[in-house]
């Protein structure tokens, strides 16, 4: 234990274990990092933004982008109790899932709150990737108790994996070789060789699905470790000509909230680390009732979601359009424009470049949905701060869903 | 077309005592029993031909309401026995002995001021247990259930507390999670006697005396029935009890069937959810019923006879954590006549053996590592004093509990270790019986692991999860399983993992019943 | 640096012994100087005397070697009530708390465990154990955090008496009701469990790794004569997380110039307030008329007379020991002498020639700045606890150390250090006689040579050794048994049973005489919280306005 990995004859860093862990794209991305604008993520050193966020973001939205998920979490659970402990654990049936298929699920503690949301990867008849952005192993394994023909195994160190998201990715990895990439649907997954991994080794090392966060056109790549570098390095060759630039974390936040898609620690805290009594959230509440199949007989949190279903949730998870161009981040909702009746809260809000909107997710309750929610926004005009109240129009689908995104084969950019 | 209302995993006396106050409803009720004997812990078994004896060998608080509901008394139990007297032994032959019970309790062999404190303790902790005797045949209600009944009962728990008077529910407060240690030494002077005395709050549990929370409590349940704390054999034997709740479940209509091993819980998925719907035994017969009552401890019911997969992910961990280990061995002795305890006319009382509270710890710490102590704490008794037909005429049988004996020995229970630790309690009971080798014709060790495989008692424990303040009361065994319905409709616990615990008392079986009665 | 005898003789010696006090605090510790402090901020003529000639009690900075500033008792920081620290303006008095850095926890093999203040770094730091693990600690920390800020609720408040009838208190009754009710049912009865387990079943539902539990285990023995495989543990391991630093739950702080520092610093508030401290002023015994506390007669002779009597010595010590049996109602006695007040713990101060390094520690200016915790593993800490039993100190102890001196510079001379153990278990009673000088030396030996394994050279660095076990805690002190909180944290003597059932409340059986020191709510830890308590209920008895202040928690 807490060993440091050094040459032998290479200076003692006495700060090494305390230095942020670098994912295996590091050496790459760093370089491109000019502006040294890092973050972190699961222990990693993780980019905020390379150059400038909204170019990074334009990238995303106009030609292609690369966004570094090595610190996401992934996990092999794998054996003949595998499907049984995850549909168990899991809200949809993934025995309805088939091989080389993706899906986005939730799962949920006893009581039906959302412990974390992620997606479940089908790699074999007996064996599922599941990922998701933190950490999550205690909650398998304790989910797993009781199963024996199973495995769990945490590959988040192990594999490397890239977002490539944007109107022209497709293009590159056509271009790049990646032979049928044309015909990958949407929650697909498909196996490439790539890169010089000798005989006898895996033929098609390289995995790549048609998933995101950007809810644009898009993919993802994964891989073992040793060939990371090289597939960057292949990506940025051909992608050259087609607009590629990594995008970090703060391009990641905008195209997510314009697609409606949620964040935890923003839209829901992880019922596992919420401190106070319903502080955290259901799928309900979330409006994630898309992802609770009632036919299973039983899931996880199913019948504390039932009389959820019966009673209604208390707050719902909604789009705003909101008036003017303020955002409204950290806004208080109310029903009235004087601002006497509390109705909710904002989540996530930004100005959307691509739609020219003002935009934010927010959590209202569910019984002031019908009336009028306005929104007391405050800003900040060199050093003076203002607020105003301006009215919210709810907005039933997402901010940006271009038809590229659903599309096989993906439209020519 | 379904056969029976309800399926008893189990005969032991709580699957008894459940199946027969359903028939007596009118249910039509199958009690499946794994072991060829109903009875369960108590089943009396020959352990050399012709001596017989039952892991629970004596009766202390059997109910008795449910003695008196399922006519016990008509069916060959007669509870009316005289308590044996408890004997704290001495290697000096000075012992102490507790006789008597309530008004006529005695004590003799310690000061003078030991005496009254004695009777001021017995005083205070009769009160305490008699506030507590009504909540052992009730359902615990969960905290914010808003029913008429389960309101009722936490009044009626305020309103006892309240008539209690202020200095005694003070008191009550403060001495309710005492540890053993404390309370005795707050009480005694006499060693000997604080060991006896605390002894009835730990035997069967992994607690010492120095351990908080729960051995007041232990001893309040203990003491709950007419005798208060005392123990009997029964004209009869503990046979006499089992064949009783036997018989009483057969003129009622209950039919038990023995040497049927349930393999699994069935049960039936759809839309509208789970259900229990039968069992499938181990010879891969099914039967179905309107609902399944288990009387196994909740590690076995839930995690093997149902599986995981049909719980919630919390639920099951919480069942998990459960501490199911038995800390207690039990030793048979065949033996070629009467003991001889130096100092004692006859020994047919209950002889704790334990000269303080620290041999009862340091053998406590020994087990905490996987190991037994070198200084055995014991309970003994010549059951066959009280019954004959236990032995053959002029013989006779020594029954003790030992303590602490680990579940999971280091090392593990080889024909070796288990040699080494018979002739260790041998020479235990030798130092206050001297001539008792010589008397030996056989002698029968059950660890708990043994308990665990001959009487399908998970870690062996003989109160099927810890008797500790955290699974107690609405927690036994976990929250959402402590009214007896479990998360899975049809399925119904009635064993001692559930309120109010474990002994032969009843209390769980009647209990249970009275919940799917409604 | 450290505390000018000369100066504070001229603060303190009054010739004043023939009048009349509103009220004399017995003991100028922590709680008895905050105690007196709001008494005389509410217009009382107040006077706390000290046995002593040093005042602090437990919460001390002494100059036991020339350069060298030990807080000689109490030595980490975390349930000071900020409220009273901005109240009694204590840092213009001088009180500066500092949070320090992580804790280093050693296993038995060698294997060691850094928890740094940065969550990220924690979790590689955790995830190279076990990756289970560090995904756990987040659940863990959760969870105390949900146990901490209840509890945390209850500090400044009067515990109920739930046999009592008085609007007051079932409405405090109803109140606690509801914050448990606030919890939701499943975790209201996460905390019934919590509260009665052990620390080690409880952390057996988070953790795989040993040294993982053994480090979080370490705070549910600390200062009580229980071990981490006793039910109730788990809470003490909660009454050491519970407090905090700035709002960071669990953070523990160290006083700038010792833990002396906050006493001397409650005192300038308390004299500034215009109440007076007496030191080399012991208590022979409370003075009782018509069963009523009428003032004290000092170990001189001193008859001091008072309209209210504060004792903020232990309850033992106080009814045992202060006072005449006859003055005492039926019972009160024997409660008090079985009340449970156990030395289990150690302290060994230590002036060092240098900063000691540790095997398998990066050499790391950050480091250095945190604790040591030698915890082994659960079975060496069980184990420890055995010897405890047996009435022997540990022969393989539990040490908790700090080194404040690596970003105190007030503590020791330049690039020097000072380094405090507390060690665990050490009884007050031998089994094998009385304490002796010699005796006390062994243990302190058995200290010094567990510190050594783990730091090769450690002994050579050693200027000055100050070896306290609970024989000599109680000699200098007063705490009975050498017990650091004034009485086991166990659920019989928490809350309204703290001291005593009935007596909770900060007035005792005698009319005109209060109990202000640990051994009431809410137990403990430098917290001033028992003190304040106990002015606010004299305050009220005496018809005045309250002069305490409400607490204000980070949780609301």
């Amino acid at each position: 234990m807490n060993t440091v990995n050094r040459a032998d004859n290479e200076a003692i860093d006495p700060y090494a274990e305390e230095r942020l862990k670098r994912t295996y794209f590091y050496p790459r991305a760093a370089a491109l990092n000019i502006r040294d604008a890092w973050f972190v993520w699961n222990g990693y050193k993780f980019a905020d933004c390379y150059y400038d966020a909204e170019y990074e973001y334009f990238c995303v939205r106009n030609s292609c982008a690369t966004y570094d998920i090595c610190p996401m979490q992934k996990y092999i659970v794998s054996g003949a109790d595998a499907e049984t402990m995850l549909n168990r654990m899991v809200t949809r049936d993934i025995s309805k899932l088939n091989l080389n298929r993706v899906t986005y699920l939730c799962w949920c503690t006893d009581a039906g709150r959302m412990v974390d949301d992620g997606t479940i990867f089908k790699l074999g008849a007996d064996k599922f990737m599941l990922t998701c952005g933190s950490p999550s192993l205690a909650w398998l394994r304790k989910s797993a108790f009781g199963f024996e023909n199973l495995s769990i195994v945490d590959m988040s160190d192990k594999i490397a994996a890239l977002a490539f998201q944007g109107p022209t990715t497709c293009e590159v990895l056509k271009q790049m070789g990646l032979d049928g990439i044309d015909t990958l649907k949407p929650f697909n997954i498909m196996h490439f060789p790539f890169g010089d991994s000798g005989a006898g080794s895996d033929d098609k090392p390289l995995m790549v699905s048609r998933t995101g966060f950007t809810g644009d056109l898009g993919y993802e790549l994964w891989i073992k470790p040793e060939l990371a570098l090289q597939l960057w390095d292949a990506l940025y060759a051909t992608g050259e000509n087609y607009g590629i630039q990594p995008f970090g974390e703060v391009a990641t936040n905008m195209a997510r909230l314009e697609a409606g898609f949620i964040m935890p620690g923003m839209e829901f805290n992880e019922a596992l680390k919420t401190i106070h009594f319903q502080h955290d959230h259901s799928p309900f509440e979330l409006g994630l009732s898309w992802l609770l199949d009632f036919k299973k007989p039983h899931f996880n949190g199913r019948l504390a979601l039932l009389k959820e279903r019966d009673a209604g949730p208390e707050y719902t998870l909604v789009k705003l359009d909101i008036e003017g161009n303020k955002p409204a981040e950290e806004s208080h909702l109310y029903s009235d424009k004087g601002c006497n009746h509390e109705i909710g809260y904002v989540t996530s809000a930004m100005w959307s470049p691509v739609v020219k909107a003002n935009i934010a997710l927010a959590m209202v309750k569910t019984k002031a949905l019908k009336g009028d929610i306005w929104a007391e926004i405050y800003y900040g005009k060199e050093l003076r701060h203002n607020s105003k109240q301006v009215k919210c129009t709810l907005k039933q689908q997402p901010f940006w869903a271009p038809a590229r995104r659903r599309a096989t084969p993906p439209p020519a950019y | 077309m379904q056969q029976y209302d309800t399926i008893i995993i189990g005969a032991g006396h709580n699957g008894l005592v459940c199946a027969t106050y359903l028939a007596q409803e009118g249910q039509r009720v199958l009690v499946l029993e794994a072991s060829d004997t109903p009875g369960g812990l108590a089943a009396t078994r020959e352990f050399f031909p012709g001596f017989k004896a039952s892991v629970a060998h004596t009766v202390s608080h059997f109910s008795a309401k449910v003695a008196r509901d399922l006519k016990l008394a008509v069916h060959g139990f007669d509870s009316a026995t005289a308590p044996m007297p408890t004997v704290g032994l001495n290697s000096a032959g000075e012992h102490i002995v507790l006789s008597g019970t309530g008004a006529e309790a005695e004590i003799n062999g310690v000061s003078a001021e030991d005496a009254t404190s004695y009777r001021g303790y017995r005083q205070l902790l009769q009160r305490f247990a008699e506030l507590l005797e009504p909540f052992w045949l009730k359902t615990m209600p969960r905290v914010g259930d808003t029913r008429l009944s389960s309101l009722l009962t936490f009044a009626q728990l305020g309103l006892k507390l309240r008539l209690l008077g202020k200095q005694d529910m003070g008191e009550f407060m403060r001495v309710a999670t005492l540890p053993a240690r404390d309370l005795m030494d707050e009480n005694f002077d006499s060693e000997l006697l604080k060991a006896m005395l605390s002894w009835d709050g730990l035997i069967g549990s992994k607690m010492a005396p120095r351990s908080p929370n729960a051995t007041v409590l232990a001893l309040l349940y203990r003491m709950s029935g007419e005798l208060g704390g005392a123990h009997a054999i029964p004209v009869g034997g503990i046979e006499s009890l089992i064949g009783a709740l036997n018989s009483a479940a057969a003129s009622t209509g209950v039919e038990v069937k023995t040497g049927a091993r349930v393999g699994r819980i069935l049960i039936e998925g759809s839309e509208d959810g789970l259900r229990a719907t039968g069992v499938e035994l181990a010879n891969g017969e099914q039967i179905v019923a309107g609902r399944v009552v288990s009387s196994a401890d909740p590690q076995r019911t839930f995690l093997q006879l149902l599986g995981v997969e049909y719980l919630e992910i919390e639920f099951s961990n919480r069942i998990r954590r459960l501490r199911c280990e038995g800390y207690v061995a039990k030793l048979h002795l065949a033996l070629d006549g009467v003991p001889n305890f130096e100092g004692l006319a006859k020994p047919d009382g209950r002889m704790i053996i334990a000269a303080d509270m620290d041999a009862i710890e340091f053998a406590y710490d020994d087990a905490k590592y996987g190991n037994y102590s070198q200084q055995l704490v014991m309970e003994i008794l010549v059951p066959s004093l009280h019954q004959e037909s236990l032995a053959p005429a002029g013989k006779h049988v020594l029954s003790a509990h030992i303590m602490y004996v680990p579940h999971k020995l280091k090392g593990g229970w080889t024909e070796e270790a288990r040699a080494i630790l018979v002739q260790l309690a041998i020479d235990t009971v030798a130092i206050y019986a001297p001539a008792i080798r010589a008397q030996i014709l056989h002698s029968e060790l059950l660890t708990p692991l043994d308990l665990e495989q001959i009487h399908n008692v998970t870690g062996g424990h003989w109160h099927h999860t810890e008797f500790s303040a955290d699974q107690l009361l609405m927690m036994r065994p976990t929250y959402e399983a402590a009214q007896y319905s479990t998360p899975i409709p049809g399925l119904y616990l009635c064993g001692a993992g559930s309120h109010p615990g474990g002994g032969l008392m009843g209390g769980p079986g009647h209990n249970a019943a009275r919940q799917i009665l409604g | 640096m450290g505390l000018d005898t000369t100066q504070r003789g001229r603060y303190w010696d009054n010739d004043t012994a023939m009048k009349t006090y509103d009220a004399i605090i017995i003991g100028a510790g922590h709680n008895g100087l905050t105690n007196a402090a709001y008494l005389a901020k509410a217009g009382l003529d107040v006077l706390v005397v000290e046995k002593n000639d040093y005042i602090g009690g437990a919460s001390v900075s002494r100059e036991m070697q020339e350069g060298w500033i030990y807080s000689s008792c109490s030595y980490v920081c975390s349930m000071m009530r900020q409220t009273i620290h901005r109240d009694l303006n204590l840092t213009r008095h001088g009180l500066v708390l500092v949070p320090y850095l992580g804790t280093v926890s050693y296993g038995d093999r060698g294997e060691t465990l850094i928890s740094y203040t940065s969550e990220e770094v924690n979790y590689n730091a955790l995830r190279r154990h076990s990756p289970h693990d560090a995904d756990a600690m987040f659940r863990l920390h959760t969870d105390l955090a949900r146990y901490a800020q209840l509890i945390r609720k209850t500090l400044l408040r009067t515990p109920p008496d739930p046999t009592s009838f008085r609007p007051r208190d079932i409405k405090e009754l109803l109140w606690l009701a509801k914050e448990f009710w606030a919890l939701g049912e499943k975790e209201l009865y996460e905390y019934i469990r919590f509260f009665t387990m052990s620390a080690a079943d409880f952390l057996e539902d988070y953790f795989e790794t040993d040294l993982i539990k053994a480090a979080m285990a370490s705070a549910g023995i600390i200062g009580t004569a229980l071990g981490v495989q006793s039910p109730g543990s788990a809470y003490i391991l909660l009454h050491h997380v519970m407090g905090d630093v700035d709002g960071n739950i669990g953070a523990w702080g160290l006083a700038r110039g010792g833990m002396g520092a906050i006493s001397n610093s409650i005192a300038g508030a308390l004299k500034e307030l215009g109440g007076e401290v007496r030191t080399n002023a012991g208590v022979e015994q409370i003075l009782v008329k018509n069963r009523k506390a009428v003032g004290v007669v000092l170990e001189n002779g001193d008859e001091l007379t008072a309209g209210i009597v504060v004792s903020n010595l232990d309850a033992k010590r106080t009814f045992t020991q202060c006072m005449d049996k006859n003055d005492l109602p039926e019972g009160i006695y024997e409660k008090a002498k079985n009340f449970k007040i156990r030395g289990s713990s150690g302290k060994v101060n230590i002036a060092l020639s240098a900063m000691p390094k540790f095997t398998g520690v990066p050499d790391n200016r950050y480091v250095d700045r945190g604790g040591h915790n030698f915890v082994g593993s659960l079975e060496t800490m069980e184990r420890a606890y055995d010897c405890w039993k047996h009435g022997r100190w540990s022969d393989d102890p539990f040490i908790e150390a700090v080194i404040p001196s690596a970003w105190d510079p007030t503590v020791a001379p330049p690039g020097k250090h000072w380094m405090s153990n507390f060690v665990q278990y050490c009884p007050s009673k031998l089994a094998d006689g009385p304490w002796t000088p010699e005796k006390r030396d062994q243990f302190g030996q058995t200290v010094i040579d567990k510190i050594e394994r783990y730091s090769p050279g450690f002994k050579d660095l050693i200027v000055h050794m100050e070896i306290r076990t609970p024989h000599e805690i109680e000699a200098e002190i007063g705490l009975t048994e050498g017990n650091i909180f004034q009485g086991e944290l166990t659920i019989d003597q928490l809350l309204f049973n703290r001291p005593f059932p009935g007596y909770a409340q900060y007035r005792m059986p005698i009319k005109n005489m209060y109990m202000c020191g640990s051994s009431t709510h809410p137990g403990g830890g430098v917290s001033s919280a028992c003190g304040a308590n106990a002015a606010r209920e004299i305050l009220m008895d005496l018809k005045r306005g309250n002069t305490v202040p409400e607490d204000d928690c980070y949780d609301e």
